[in-house]
């Protein structure tokens, strides 16, 4: 009876769970922006925060950095996944690919960022491996690649986890492209693959993905825990200085640290605009050389240069989470020697107890973010289901929301909100502030399969006098276990992923494996980073390998249902 | 929440007791039994949590105090607070009952009125420390007057691999000239972090003909005058960095990866036993050696403070005292373990006491106490404070 009320109650409270904090958090931003704090004793309006703003004289690098590194990183990440599927899908690189990049998908960025930095900085790993053989180096060049000044360091690190995301998404559109037909006749036609594809599918595709690459832009213009640990500091970014101002004792910084937060707002949304204005400009150029006929002669180096540039990118994340786990068990390892002098289980002895103590952390506001997120999930599309609610493309793009608001926009309001109505930071709230992110790759995990659920098994059931509840737990969850525990791992990713919001939502209090593992890099024990950054990413991983597991024990003798 | 605090007050059996005298030390540790003392300390560091974690351990067997940890990631958060609690008005049961402070820090809370106090020179282990040679009274040139007790001397060293660096420098200008044969192999950590600030404070003081100056407080007359000197010194420095100064290590303990691998020559520490504990940990090679400047280097002291709103103000005292015995500060001064410098003098401990001292292996980089020569007293404050916002300034953006 209760359930009844409840149902139609979840589509609305899911949204207050998506959208609340933000707005809430936009709000907390404002006010301070404009000279408003009452917990520090202001009160505005004024416009003094944003004359301390513009009086700091490493803005002008600090918009630079963040616009260079967002937008730079989208294109190349973009480009790289358009040219792989063009030049290569349904083929066997291609597949093989594909099974190096997905689970790159979990690898959290911030381990990602550390197995980088170790594997390309002067004294990293691939300096030692062709020193002093190759390179004559007998100790590191005096080269500025990590923390670069123009942030490519940086860019190489969002562009590594971003191919992964946009190819799964990718992938995951292909099918409603109608892609191998269309390729197939414009071959026939005399087109190269990847100028067919590009002519043909591409359209099609791009107006399927749009929404996730608007995100890609939105998170790598105010990505913090990467810049932090391969970003420059001579200024920073933006997103950067704004946690700086953050975590200043000083309450009266939070208010340029707000106004910073919407300026950071105001540069994404231009750069989505600008990015909007990019694709007209190109869908012009383009319908002139689909026009124009050219059939590609480039196309055999265009196709071999993406899957090497695809290649380098899951091997950069690979060999970067192996030389982490070389210097989690590393003695001394000086430079050039390829391998350290000694392996030891000191450094795992000696950080392991806190790694286990973070981890503990971590996994519980997972689990209870991740299960949130499923239930609300379930409950929304289920209503969807039985109210017979149909779906606009509108509608989804509410889901996007709260991941094109860029993280430093809203989350230091949140904070200061919290702050102003005395409530406490800790554990519920840094919970809150993770569904905003976890909640929506959870639902757009799972609403494909759950849509797709052959209706005509609940008519059978319903004809065996099942009610609407019964028929959802004794058939359609079940025959979609695979789905649900895929989405749930998805959760969790997520959320052991999240340095922002656990950060600042948990006023340095929480700490997870990621908030942990970020703080060492101003430390720079590479064993200490080694130790924590395999345990995020194990945490990360674990999951998605239980949801391929148990799947296939539980329906063990029914092979249909095995694969979902 | 503020409803439950409320019907706690009220339903409490007692007031809360009147603040103990710290003089009358039997009534102290009896009031100390029982409590659970918040620690609120740096915890960036692996070996000081190991080592605070065993301070609980002892004091919880010998006086049935409770230790905890909190672990800060900067001093100044627990300032921040205490001040937020005076403000709200809550002048008792606040959440801090100690402090690892020192410098501005405390000169914020000695001024603000926010500590407990004098006390420290009441603890029966006062009468240990050698507070005629060691800067325990004043802080920063700020008088301690007793509200705070001190735990560890910190002294900056320059640690150098003697591999590539055989030979020690003997001035600042010494280490420029060396920097500019030798470019990009030093380095300092990027202010405002203390060390690289310390860095900065220490070339002001080794280059300015009389330093006394800097032990006023620094005023809008004399600033541009006696700085000056610094900033042309890093003006001619910096392009000899590491990077070219385009980059800086984050923290003092981020540069010693970078002596590892070959990267940095020659970089600072504030505490003397530091590259002893990280050859032991296998973070530097065993060539590590360290010096210090002739005509000394900056030392300072690291001290813990009672908030005036604590609750467990006996306990932390117990505690405080407690860090002062030769038994914790042997074991501070042990590189296997911290590698701190004692507070305390050797003639006025009995002689099982020394021993434990004596028999200490300092380490193979770390400079006895004869060897450490000089210690020079920190500017005041204020200097700090400026020469870091002006550094940022200059070199922290735009290069």
């Amino acid at each position: 009876m209760s359930r009844r009320r409840l149902l139609p109650l979840l589509p609305a409270l899911t949204l207050l769970a998506l959208l609340g904090p933000v707005a809430a958090g936009l709000w907390g931003t404002v006010l301070p922006a404009f000279g408003h704090l009452p917990a520090a004793g202001l009160t505005g309006p004024s416009l003094e925060p944003f004359r301390d703003l513009f009086g700091w004289a490493g803005l002008p690098r600090a918009v630079m950095l963040s616009v260079g590194t967002g937008v730079l990183a989208t294109v190349i990440s973009l480009s790289i996944v358009m040219l792989v599927t063009a030049g290569w899908s349904g083929t066997r690189p291609f597949c093989v690919l594909e099974r190096l990049l997905s689970p790159l998908l979990a690898v959290p960025h911030a381990a990602a960022a550390f197995g980088l930095a170790f594997l390309i900085a002067p004294s990293g790993w691939l300096a030692r491996l062709a020193s002093p053989g190759l390179t004559g180096w007998d100790r590191p060049p005096d080269l500025l690649i990590v923390q670069d000044s123009w942030g490519l360091a940086m860019t190489a690190g969002l562009i590594v986890k971003e191919v992964p995301f946009l190819l799964l998404i990718t992938l995951a559109a292909l099918g409603q492209a109608d892609a191998q037909r269309s390729v197939r006749v414009a071959q026939a036609l005399g087109y190269g693959r990847v100028t067919g594809w590009l002519k043909t599918v591409f359209p099609r595709v791009y107006a399927q993905i749009r929404p996730p690459v608007y995100v890609v832009l939105a998170y790598a213009m105010s990505v913090v825990d990467v810049a932090v640990i391969l970003g420059p500091n001579t200024p920073p970014s933006l997103s950067v200085q704004i946690v700086t101002l953050m975590s200043d004792p000083d309450l009266s910084m939070r208010l340029e640290a707000a106004a910073a937060a919407l300026l950071q707002l105001a540069l994404v949304v231009g750069a989505l605009m600008v990015w909007r204005f990019g694709e007209v400009v190109v869908a012009a150029l383009g319908r002139r050389w689909v026009a124009s006929g050219g059939r590609g002669k480039a196309d055999t180096a265009v196709a071999g240069l993406a899957l090497a540039a695809g290649t380098v990118s899951a091997l950069a994340v690979f060999l970067g989470l192996i030389v982490m786990a070389i210097w989690s068990f590393a003695g001394f390892w000086g430079f050039p020697d390829a391998l350290p002098d000694t392996m030891t289980l000191a450094n795992w002895a000696r950080f392991g107890s806190g790694t286990l103590e973070a981890l503990g952390e971590t996994a519980l506001i997972a689990v209870v973010v991740a299960m949130v997120a499923l239930v609300l999930t379930i409950g929304c599309l289920e209503a969807e289901y039985r109210h017979n609610i149909r779906v606009s493309q509108r509608a989804v793009w509410l889901l996007y929301l709260p991941l094109l608001i860029p993280q430093t926009a809203f989350l230091p309001g949140l904070q200061t909100l919290m702050l102003n109505l005395g409530a406490d930071i800790g554990r519920g709230p840094v919970m809150l502030a993770h569904l905003v992110f976890v909640l929506p790759y959870v639902f757009l995990s799972l609403a494909d399969p759950f849509r797709a659920w052959d209706a005509r098994m609940g008519v059978i059931a319903a004809a065996l006098r099942a009610s609407p509840d019964r028929i959802l737990w004794r058939v359609r969850l079940p025959m979609l276990l695979r789905p649900i525990l895929t989405a749930l791992a998805v959760g969790l990713a997520v959320s052991v992923g999240q340095y922002l919001a656990t950060l600042l939502i948990g006023g340095g209090r929480v700490a997870t494996l990621t908030t942990e593992a970020v703080a060492l890099a101003s430390g720079a024990d590479r064993r200490a980073i080694g130790v924590y950054g395999l345990m995020q990413t194990g945490a990360a991983l674990v999951p998605f390998t239980l949801a391929l597991l148990i799947p296939a024990l539980v329906w063990r003798n029914r092979k249909g249902l095995r694969h979902g | 929440m503020k409803h439950l605090a409320v019907l706690a007050a009220l339903l409490a059996p007692l007031p809360a007791l009147a603040d103990v005298d710290p003089a009358d030390w039997d009534a102290v540790t009896a009031q100390a039994e029982g409590q659970i003392v918040y620690w609120n300390a740096w915890g960036g560091s692996t070996t000081t949590n190991d080592f605070i974690a065993w301070v609980g351990s002892r004091v919880a067997e010998d006086y049935g105090v409770t230790l905890e940890h909190v672990k800060l990631t900067d001093t100044a958060d627990a300032v921040t607070r205490v001040l937020s609690e005076k403000q709200a008005g809550q002048d008792d049961g606040g959440a801090i009952d100690m402090i690892w402070i020192n410098g501005p820090n405390f000169a914020a809370m000695k001024e603000a009125e926010l500590l407990f106090g004098p006390y420290a020179e009441q603890l029966p282990n006062w009468a240990l420390v050698d507070f005629e040679n060691k800067s325990v009274q004043t802080d920063f040139t700020v008088p301690v007057e007793g509200f705070e007790s001190p735990w560890a001397m910190a002294q900056v060293v320059f640690v150098h691999d003697t591999a590539r660096m055989p030979d020690r420098l003997g001035s600042m200008d010494a280490l420029l000239d060396w920097a500019q044969a030798n470019p990009g192999r030093f380095s300092y950590p990027q202010p405002p972090d203390f060390l690289g600030t310390t860095f900065l404070k220490q070339v002001l003081i080794d280059i300015l003909p009389d330093p006394s100056v800097l032990a006023e407080p620094a005023t809008d007359a004399n600033y541009e005058a006696v700085t000056e000197p610094l900033w042309a010194y890093l003006d001619a420095l910096t392009p000899h960095l590491w990077r070219e100064g385009r980059a800086y290590p984050a923290t003092g303990t981020a540069m010693f990866p970078l002596i590892a691998d070959g990267e940095l020559d020659l970089s600072i520490s504030f505490s003397p036993g530091a590259a002893s504990t990280a050859i032991a940990n296998n973070e530097l090679p065993d060539t590590m050696r360290t010096f210090v400047l002739d005509k000394g280097t900056i030392g300072n002291a690291s001290f813990v403070a009672i908030p005036y709103n604590s609750s467990a103000k006996a306990g932390a005292m117990v505690v405080a005292n407690f860090l002062m015995s030769a038994e914790a500060q042997a074991r501070a001064q042990d590189p296997a373990i911290l590698g701190y410098g004692t507070v305390l003098a050797m003639d006025k401990l009995v002689e099982d006491d020394r021993a434990l001292f004596d028999a200490l292996d300092l380490g193979i980089a770390t400079l006895t106490p004869a060897e450490l020569g000089t210690v020079q007293a920190e500017p005041h404050p204020s200097w700090m404070t400026r020469i870091s916002d002006d550094w940022v300034a200059r070199y922290g953006v735009a290069q």
